[in-house]
């Protein structure tokens, strides 16, 4: 699992992301900068992957508790910064005449 | 179908996986492209969300998992999350600072667990890059709490600087990296991995002492940035390329915010890397006393404002301490009725984060097409008859311009002093957080209007007649 082209092919998908990642988020609008941050911390909250399989594995007793708090920490990123994002995106509005009201969201 | 999965050969489930990691990483790509614009944005958040519950769902089908600790997780994770998202809008900064910690402080646990798990049985390749991760990873939960508290203000906001200080923090930073070689080395001396974490922590807090109010939004950008390459690291660790991607995405993200931030305060990148916050701090001397200034009164502003064609309003962080953004708000509707053309210039460091001003106004129901960005509006204001600056300073300051002796020249500015007339709405003369004058007030077409942000444009709109009490 660590031989060295498994490392290599990681580095190739962190250099490739590294770029698209660039170029993805040198167009985005900065008027919606503090969006694209909560955003962008939303997603990087999917390392609840690691700590879920750190507490689901109970290898030992320090990495399951290590790794709950990781899920809790992990998951309120991921529903706040899901949620408070899209309450900044629902208030942008054009001077166009909106087509119909946003309604209240419940999701999450 | 998923009866054929289950009972087909135990790699199944792991290509099935694989599959669900693959697609949530393109709808993570797809979900940044779309927030290029805001017409598109939101469905920027479905594909991140869809993403999300798929990965987590994939993660879910590993077999021999204890489901009842993780749900409780889960579960505790969203009663956290959902007030956390629920903040008001001038509350984003230390909201966002706060969850810059959150991911950090789970790359950190994840990391260390690792470490316990593996040594000493590790290859050097795998400490260095484990190190990498916890040692990002603690500083940026540290430092982004100092970064919370000091925008709560539950930490004194003011820069504290001493001595010597960018040699302790690289002082302490060199001993982390010492430790992190020595674990590479020899990765069965457990005892040292404790305190690898307990410099990085108390770096993160270092790092942070000497910043300031205004230099907020380049240091919450920055700490994204550091907990993103925490997060690809930890995907290394994992040899996760869900992780891997999503980490250098986040990582870009707040690096490109990071340049963005510190080129419109005109300080090199690695000025800002290295932390070496706090010396535009020093202030410019004490300056002429008493220099003459002209101020008006709200019905002087209000006459003056319903006879211009074009207006352009220049927010700050004032505008946000004040909560004046719905009275504003309340001024534009009241002036756009008379026929007056106005539109908002917004400073990329305006507020306390990056695209801070545009959110708050846009709660105010400000249309988000006049909110203009610097460049773009810059060659407007000569032929803009009021520029109305409303709780900004330095980035109106003109001496950026010409002054080479001043600590912001060559920081882009808003040249509002091209403006027919200016008016600034401001508590006192006093000078703003980097503590600099501003040549600004002291010019013929400027006129001071002292007063609470609020209280003021209240008082405008009601002159002009459109206010609601």
């Amino acid at each position: 699992m660590n031989s060295s082209s498994a490392l290599i092919n990681a580095l190739f998908i962190f250099v490739l992301a590294g770029f698209i990642g660039f170029e993805v988020i040198r167009r985005v609008s900065p008027l919606l900068h503090t969006p694209l941050m909560s955003l962008t911390n939303a997603l990087d909250a999917i390392a609840v992957v690691g700590a879920i399989v750190l507490v689901g594995e109970h290898k030992s007793t320090l990495s399951t508790v290590f790794g709950f708090i990781a899920v809790v920490a992990a998951t309120s990123n991921i529903v706040g910064g899901f949620f408070i994002t899209d309450r900044m995106l629902k208030m942008f509005k054009s001077s166009r005449p909106a087509a119909k009201p946003a309604a209240p969201s419940v999701e999450k | 179908m998923t009866a054929e999965i289950m009972t087909a050969e135990p790699g199944a489930i792991q290509i099935l996986i694989e599959l669900l990691y693959l697609i949530a990483s393109v709808l993570f790509i797809l979900s940044l492209k779309w927030m290029s614009s805001p017409t598109t944005a939101r469905h920027g958040i479905w594909a991140g969300e869809i993403g999300m519950v798929l990965a987590i769902g994939g993660t879910l089908l590993r077999q021999g998992m204890d489901y009842r600790l993780i749900a409780t997780g889960l579960v505790l994770g969203t009663i956290i999350g959902i007030p956390l998202g629920n903040v008001a809008m001038t509350a984003v900064p230390q909201r966002t600072a706060l969850s810059h910690a959150f991911g950090a402080l789970c790359v950190t646990l994840v990391g260390s667990a690792e470490f316990y798990l593996r040594t000493p049985e590790i290859s050097p390749f795998m400490m260095s890059v484990l190190s990498l991760e916890v040692i990002l990873g603690a500083l940026t939960v540290t430092g982004s709490l100092m970064a919370a508290g000091k925008l709560q203000e539950i930490l004194p906001q003011r820069p504290l600087t001493y001595k010597g200080q960018n040699l302790v923090n690289f002082l302490l930073l060199a001993c982390a990296l010492a430790i992190a070689i020595t674990l590479v080395l020899h990765p069965g001396e457990r005892s040292l991995f404790p305190i690898m974490i307990l410099i990085a922590l108390s770096f993160g807090v270092l790092l942070i002492i000497p910043i300031g109010g205004a230099d907020m939004p380049t240091v919450i950008s920055l700490l994204n940035g550091y907990a993103g390459l925490s997060a690809a690291a930890m995907g290394f660790v994992l040899n996760s390329k869900l992780l891997i991607i999503a980490g250098a995405l986040d990582g870009s993200s707040g690096l490109i915010l990071s340049i963005i931030m510190s080129k419109a305060m005109n300080r090199s990148f690695t000025n800002v890397l290295f932390g070496a916050f706090g010396q535009v701090q020093t202030s410019h001397g004490a300056g002429e006393e008493a220099k003459p200034v002209r101020s008006a009164t709200p019905e002087e502003a209000a006459a003056i404002l319903s006879g211009a064609n074009r207006v352009i309003v220049v927010p700050g962080y004032g505008m946000a301490v004040a909560q004046a953004q719905h009275k504003v708000r309340e001024l534009y509707d009241a002036l756009t009725k008379r026929g007056v053309d106005v539109r908002f210039a917004i400073h990329p460091v305006a507020g306390r984060m990056p695209g801070h001003m545009n959110v708050l106004l846009a709660e105010a129901n400000i249309p988000y097409d006049r909110l203009i960005e610097m460049e773009e509006i810059n060659g407007d204001f000569p032929q803009t008859d009021v520029a109305l600056v409303i709780g900004a300073n330095d980035v109106t300051n003109p001496a950026a311009r010409t002054d080479t002796t001043s600590p912001i020249y060559g920081m882009p500015i808003l040249d509002v002093d091209k403006a027919h007339t200016v008016m600034v709405i401001k508590r006192s003369m006093n000078p703003g957080f980097a503590g600099i004058d501003n040549p600004l007030y002291y010019l013929d077409n400027n006129l001071m209007l002292f007063g609470d942000a609020k209280a003021f444009v209240g008082n405008i709109v009601r002159e002009l007649g459109g206010g609601h009490g």
